[in-house]
């Protein structure tokens, strides 16, 4: 029987990277997938003949560029397309819009309010002050603040030295940022709801937080901590859909040695003495490795596959509080031509960027709300993306694909679980709005799948639907993520390693997680580390 | 020359125990306040003849012992009728959890096994916690900043008290710090009435919910303080709150401050770029070495100092500053005592049935209107004492939430539906309640501005929240009781570490300005 | 094709005078300033310097930003804003001003126009309104965005007077320095006021929109016997950095756009402080300029090199004893007026004083696809390194 260095379980974009920089370290490295593709939750699937749906995420901006040049993923064909603006349509048939021109942008806003267009340099500004934080410490292991092994220590130092480093006005910023709503926090720069609405938004996707939650301010952070080439805060398409990225990684790991084997769902990993030495597959095939590195989230790797007698109490404990609660949706929509919306100009731009309905921070607060209680919102937030507008290949030509992410839904319904009638009603609230701006809409439909946190969970395996495989508040980051302890892609199993979202820095195509995970694993192997170190921030 | 080495304004508790601390310290103290009566929003106020209540805060939880022994309240004349004052968490149909002694050392009432070893067991780690941050309440924030002059052994005794938790309960501390609280309360319990509780209290005063972060640690807050004598505990002063001030009034008095009521400042005096006294409504000018406010912080900088004297960065912040009051208060004159099945009327009733009843209560108040069902905390002074309701009769007092600033329609016309909406649930706990009513109060977050000059109606005069603590309260610039403009100090509640009957912020902004007064 | 939604189409937009500049603008060289197409080069970037100190010029000042400050209390409002106190600007005065943080650091510099007794214009580089209207809060002033509603335009050079003389407006003679009235040109109202960029005998023009074309055309009738031309932003810069004058985000950078909070500067640090009245009562940033005074604690000076050799500095770094670093030039050139090596630079105190005899500027020349790597010695001197009597002298000569 072949024993491998390592398996990883889970094809998603993190077990991929960490796979890749294992494999090119030189590991004899096997991925296992329970579905027939890989992917996980960056994947474009072909659902409806013609069409490529990208069908989890579906925008690109947080995969490190660090992993991309490490991994030569342009090489094993990836191209990041950088998308136009975005617009959100207002209640009264007007909208705002967002254009890549920073002066076109100003005068945009000064149509709504003279005063915010002027006021969003200052915004702008002290967003990127609070990135450039934050980006050098995604390419990083978190420090134990309870250890007082030297590496913790210099780790806490070097935290400690680019706090300190700040201003001292900028440190009391930062601690109001990462602890302030969005909407408060928004409230200090802006005067317009429909400004403010649209700049909400980063804030809340994904998040089971409202825009009114303290603590939603870091999350417009960790969705503006991307960059496109350079471009911080500035997204886009993978052309192909965002199964390319994985693809392009799976490409990788080939070159690199590695193997993947998809339709292997792990049953279980094997621990024996404490140690974990394989999994056991659905098919009760038995694989062994020197380790096993997890791309599932902690509720899935530790409740599902590891029985609970080999784990320490304390730490179940701790994973069985770890919080999981999906808030989002999503529909994947076939059209059969570009549905028209009146609002906009002709040959606006902003169609070809990420448009939205919600045109309050209160709309979107009650759909909190809604959440909060058990409901999908009656009146949900969406941010709707045609892609076939910037990359021709997702669809025939004259046709197109459309990305509906939607918020909220929860995980169960008033404590039950979903049913087909509720997930059909739920698809037709997000129908209707877009009806209400887009008259005929419709009429256009082809084909539409619609994904609730049950499908989310059932298809990739997502606890509960959550999309970050674990939730982004501060009880849940950095050292205490996924729980303290075990912050450090470690687990209390020894060889039983952590590689997903679920782990620092979070969730999010970013793959940051992935490359620590190998890097704390090469570390611990005493192998050579074959990447590049963070990008300079400068 | 200054006839005061400092005048101070507002007779409140901070102001009270400003003044006191700095008349110790052998300074010439002048204090001034606009109402008639000294003590700010402790008051015991007759809402209709022959009834009287506390009228706006109600219990003790955080008086500091600084205040407390310092000022020698006990010899001039404060007493307690209730130390240690259980809360009963009341249940639908009498089934009444009651938690006795500090923040339920001891619970009493049908509950699973499971949820007494998980209480017992989170009530000490969370008073351990409380006690690692309980220093920080009586010293002055420090500054994120070398040589500014922090008290680095204080910080360093703080540090170290954390390491001495433990590895595990160092982690569990951080994991817990900006946490909400119904996620802790829902992993660790089964009960709705505990949940409901502790998610109640944590969100006292609070313009947030039990599910938004940062609010375990407002709970930490309450737990750090200690009233009476005994940490986490509640205390209820015998004649009310108004009894607390006259025994402050008393004791400032004695130490020789001057104390003027009817003395409303219409503006603090600033001369060639220094506080230099105020001048009262009335004309009159005060000078003074120094100025404190224990006034709110915005009307403080943007009403009597003014914003010529002020930098924009440094008003945009002050303006920032939110202070929007979520609570009223609710009072009855009974003709008897109500009967909340069988509840002690000598203990704290609190009704917030669930975390999902507390938070549907403040989902109302983030869109201006009032809860439909709100969830409350009644207290019933007149079954401790006698004297304050004719006898036989009862007051009752109720601290409710949430109510916003501003309701949608006004309160002048949405007064009478709140009042119905607070008798609905008072009536389905102490049913029949409704038919000993002889008359009825309620202070809208709108009364209580206008009342006690408190901005929003917030108690705190700055909300409680986590961006608003600390070495950020109440404004970046102005956080260690000194402020941008020289000679002039803030002392109120709007300074760390807040509102509620405590003092410490006043006695912190004085020994602050003591130390500033002994490096010159 | 007013429609305010379309601006998509219009990324930049164009100034009242542009049908007169696109058809002037042989080599179609445009720059973006302000969200506006401005023209960077006409023709020939020496032979618009030259006019600049030899004839006379014209540039279209339109795309500067332009507040209107008015109401009961727009005096003391802007004394509280700025740095200079406005007590000592008269009715139909400017003067050359700027505004800070709280932290004493520098939003921007620009010139204030006092138009009646409670009515100011603040031009500027960069865009202020949140500040400005933040601010207020508490005067009772009004503060409107006229940048669209005013076209401006700088005449300037040594025939400027003569230009508008020959124009009808004699008048003119009697403008001191700095001063501005309303005047009429063939019944074209137009402010103007004896102000400019380029440290020479000048003038602005202030009029309505729908004069602008008229107003152009009155000018180059009067003017081409004058040698009038048209200047692009390439030339002015030329002329301004002969004139010593800096520019936000060229030789500062705004501190309330700063993402590196150690950008920010000091008046004293940028050469502003000769205008900082510390006597006037409180103003923005006073407690922390002043204690940055009394500490002496500047970090930073802005000072005028002379540099060896004739390769302008563009962005040098320069060394103290060659080799310790202490700062970068922000602007340079050979002067073609003065003719030396000229530059701006950013330097760390206290080298700009102990070490201004052993200066050092390190210019990478590329010539030919190679770089020749020069180390050149640099002295610091006065600010302006070219200044001319003619432009102080009232009445202007006519030439």
């Amino acid at each position: 029987m072949k024993f491998h260095d390592a398996i990883v379980v889970g094809a998603g974009h993190n077990g991929l990277v960490a796979a890749c920089y294992l494999a090119k370290a030189g590991l004899d490295v096997l991925v296992v997938e329970k579905n027939d593709w890989i992917g996980g939750a960056a994947v474009s699937r072909s659902l409806h003949p013609g069409f490529t749906y990208s069908n989890c995420s579906y925008v690109s901006s947080l995969l490190r560029p660090e992993i991309m040049r490490d991994l030569d993923l342009p090489r094993h064909g990836l191209q990041i397309l950088p998308y136009e603006g975005g617009a959100v349509f207002t209640r009264d048939g007007g909208y705002l819009a967002m254009y890549r021109d920073h002066d076109a942008n100003r005068r945009e806003f000064a149509r709504h309010s003279p005063r915010d267009a002027e006021a969003y340099d200052r915004y702008a500004r002290d967003i990127l002050r609070q990135c450039r934080f934050i980006r050098p410490l995604l390419m990083r292991t978190p420090p134990d603040p309870t250890s007082f092994k030297p590496r913790d220590l210099s780790e806490l130092a070097f935290l400690g030295r680019k706090f300190f480093g700040l201003t001292e006005t900028e440190r009391y910023d930062m601690i109001r940022f990462w602890t302030m709503s969005i909407s408060d926090f928004l409230d200090e720069y802006f005067e317009h709801p429909v400004i403010k609405a649209y700049l909400a938004v980063s804030a809340i996707i994904g998040t089971a937080l409202g825009p009114m939650s303290p603590g939603s301010a870091y999350v417009l952070l960790h969705h503006y901590m991307g960059d496109v080439d350079g471009n911080v805060g500035a997204w886009g398409f993978a052309r192909g859909g965002m199964g390319s990225i994985t693809q392009a990684l799976a490409k990788s790991l080939e070159a690199a040695g590695g193997k993947i084997r998809a339709g292997s769902g792990v049953a279980r990993i094997l621990v024996e003495k404490g140690r974990a030495v394989g999994v056991v597959l659905d098919n009760g095939d038995e694989l062994r490795a020197r380790r096993v590195i997890s791309n599932l989230d902690l509720k899935r790797t530790f409740l599902t596959c590891v029985d609970e007698k080999d784990l320490p109490a304390p730490f179940v404990k701790q994973v069985r509080r770890f919080k999981t609660r999906g808030s989002s949706g999503k529909l994947n929509i076939a059209l059969d031509g570009l549905p028209r919306f009146p609002a906009l100009p002709d040959g606006s731009p902003c169609i070809k960027g990420d448009l939205h309905f919600t045109d309050s921070v209160e709309r979107m607060e009650r759909a909190y709300d809604d959440w909060k209680a058990g409901h999908f919102s009656a009146d949900p937030f969406q941010d709707m993306m045609i892609p076939t507008l910037i990359d021709p290949t997702m669809a025939p030509p004259g046709k197109h694909f459309m990305s509906c992410f939607v918020q909220y839904a929860p995980p169960k319904i008033e404590g039950r679980d979903w049913g087909d009638a509720d997930r059909d009603a739920f698809a037709e609230t997000v129908i209707a709005q877009i009806e209400a701006h887009a008259p005929g809409f419709r009429n256009l439909i082809l084909h539409m799948e619609v994904r609730t946190p049950r499908e989310l969970e059932a298809e990739v395996g997502l606890t509960e639907g959550n999309i970050f495989q674990g939730e982004l508040t501060f009880d849940q980051l950095l050292f205490n993520r996924p729980v303290p302890g075990a912050s450090q892609y470690r687990s209390p199993v020894k060889d039983l390693w952590m590689c997903g979202s679920t782990t620092h820095p979070g969730g999010g195509v970013m793959g940051a997680p992935g490359r620590n995970a190998a890097a704390e694993i090469l570390r611990d192997a005493r192998k050579p580390l074959a990447m590049s170190d963070a990008y300079a921030v400068l | 020359m200054p006839s005061f080495d400092a005048v101070v304004i507002g007779a409140g508790v901070n102001g009270l125990a400003c003044a006191g601390r700095l008349s110790k310290a052998g300074l010439k103290v002048q204090l001034v306040d606009q109402a008639a009566q000294v003590g700010g929003a402790m008051a015991t106020r007759e809402f209709a003849p022959g009834y009287r209540v506390s009228a706006v805060a109600h219990l003790v939880n955080a008086l500091d012992a600084r205040v407390e022994s310092g000022l020698d309240l006990a010899r001039h004349g404060l007493k307690w009728s209730a130390r240690d004052l259980a809360t009963t968490a009341l249940g639908e149909n009498g089934d009444h959890l009651v938690l006795c002694g500090a923040f339920g050392e001891r619970l009493d009432g049908s509950i699973s096994a499971a949820d007494r070893a998980a209480w017992t067991e989170l009530r000490v780690r969370l008073l351990r916690f409380a006690a690692v941050l309980a220093p920080f309440k009586a010293m002055s924030p420090p500054r994120l900043a070398a040589n500014a002059g922090n008290d680095l052994i204080a910080l360093a005794k703080i540090a170290l008290k954390l390491r001495l938790l433990g590895r595990d309960d160092m982690r569990e501390f951080l994991r817990l710090l900006l946490i909400n609280v119904a996620d802790v309360v829902e992993d660790e319990f089964a009960d709705d009435r505990l949940k409901g509780l502790i998610a109640f209290d944590a969100t006292l005063g609070a313009h947030l919910g039990p599910r938004s972060p940062n609010t375990l640690i407002l709970l930490l807050n309450r737990l750090a303080s200690q009233a009476a004598g005994t940490v986490a505990g509640l205390a209820l002063p015998k004649g009310g709150m108004g009894a607390v001030a006259a025994a402050m009034a008393n004791a400032v008095a004695e130490l020789g401050v001057d104390v003027r009521a009817n003395a409303p400042v219409r503006r603090v005096l600033v001369e060639g770029d220094r506080a230099v006294g105020v001048e009262l409504q009335c004309g009159e000018i005060i000078r003074a070495r120094h100025v404190v406010s224990a006034a709110n912080p915005k009307t403080t900088f943007l009403d009597l100092v003014g914003r010529p004297q002020l930098d924009t960065g440094f008003v945009r912040r002050t303006r920032s500053i939110r202070m929007r009051g979520g609570a009223a208060k609710f009072h009855l004159a009974l003709s008897g005592a109500p009967d909340f099945r069988g509840a002690d009327l000598t203990s704290r009733l609190v009704i917030a049935p669930s975390v999902n009843a507390v938070e549907n209560a403040f989902n109302a108040v983030k869109y201006n209107r009032f809860s439909e069902k709100p969830v409350m905390e009644i207290i019933v002074p007149s079954a401790f004492e006698d004297g304050l309701a004719p006898a036989g009769h009862h007051v009752l007092s109720a601290i409710v939430q949430f109510a916003p600033r501003e309701v949608e329609g006004g309160w002048n016309d949405r007064r009478g539906a709140f009042g119905e909406r607070i008798m609905a649930t008072l009536e389905a706990h102490a049913p029949g309640i409704s038919g000993l009513i002889v008359a009825a109060q309620m202070l809208s977050p709108e009364d209580i501005e206008r009342d006690y000059s408190m901005i929003g109606g917030d108690w705190h005069h700055g909300e409680l929240a986590v961006e608003q603590m600390l070495f950020l309260r109440p404004a970046v610039g102005a956080a260690g009781y000194a402020t941008p403009v020289p000679g002039l100090w803030l002392a109120g509640a709007g300074s760390h570490p807040g509102g509620g009957v405590s003092g410490a912020a006043g006695w912190n902004a004085a020994e602050r300005l003591i130390g500033s007064e002994g490096a010159q | 094709m007013n429609d305010p939604r379309l601006h998509f189409n219009t990324p930049l937009k164009t100034t009242p005078f542009h049908p007169r500049i696109a058809a002037a603008n042989r080599l179609n060289a445009w720059g973006p300033w302000g969200g506006y197409s401005t023209a960077l080069v006409f023709d020939d970037e020496a032979m618009e310097h030259t006019a600049i100190r030899n004839q006379a010029s014209l540039y279209d000042l339109s795309p500067m930003t332009k507040y209107r400050v008015a109401g009961p209390d727009a005096a003391a409002f802007l004394d509280r804003l700025t740095i200079r106190n406005v007590a000592k600007l008269a009715v139909g005065a400017v003067h050359y001003t700027a505004w800070c943080d709280d932290e004493g650091k520098v939003l921007d510099d620009g010139t204030l126009f006092r138009l009646a007794e409670n009515d100011f214009r603040l031009c500027c580089q960069e865009r202020h309104l949140p500040w400005l209207l933040d601010s207020a809060f508490g005067y009772d002033v009004t503060i409107d965005d006229e940048t669209e509603s005013v076209a401006a335009l700088s005449l300037q050079g040594p025939c400027s007077f003569a230009v508008l003389k020959r124009a009808g407006l004699d008048a003119v003679a009697a403008l001191k320095p700095f001063r501005m009235a309303e005047f009429a040109i063939g019944g074209i109202p137009v402010m103007i006021s004896r102000t400019g960029f380029t440290g020479d005998l000048g003038y602005e023009l202030w009029t309505a929109p729908d004069y602008a074309l008229a107003l152009w055309d009155r000018l180059f009738d009067a003017g081409s016997l004058h040698g009038l031309r048209p200047i692009g932003t390439n030339a002015l810069n030329l002329a301004r950095i002969e004139a010593g004058f800096i520019i936000a985000n060229m030789d500062f950078v705004p501190a309330d756009i700063a993402v590196r909070a150690d950008r920010a500067r000091s008046p004293f640090e940028i050469g502003l402080d000769w205008m900082i009245d510390f006597d006037k009562g409180h103003f923005n940033g006073r407690r922390a300029l002043l204690a940055e005074k009394q500490a002496g604690s500047s970090r930073w000076a802005l000072v005028g090199l002379d540099i060896d050799g004739n390769v302008a500095a563009d962005h040098a770094i320069v060394y103290a004893g060659r080799t310790r670093e202490v700062g970068v030039v922000t602007a340079a050139a050979w002067s073609p007026s003065v003719k030396r090596n000229i530059a701006l630079a950013m330097i760390e105190r206290p080298f700009h004083a102990e070490h201004s005899g052993d200066l050092w500027v390190e210019i990478y020349a590329l010539r030919e696809l190679q770089y020749q790597k020069l180390m050149m010695r640099a002295r610091i001197v006065d600010r302006p390194f070219f200044s001319h009597s003619r432009r102080r002298a009232t009445p202007p000569a006519e030439f």
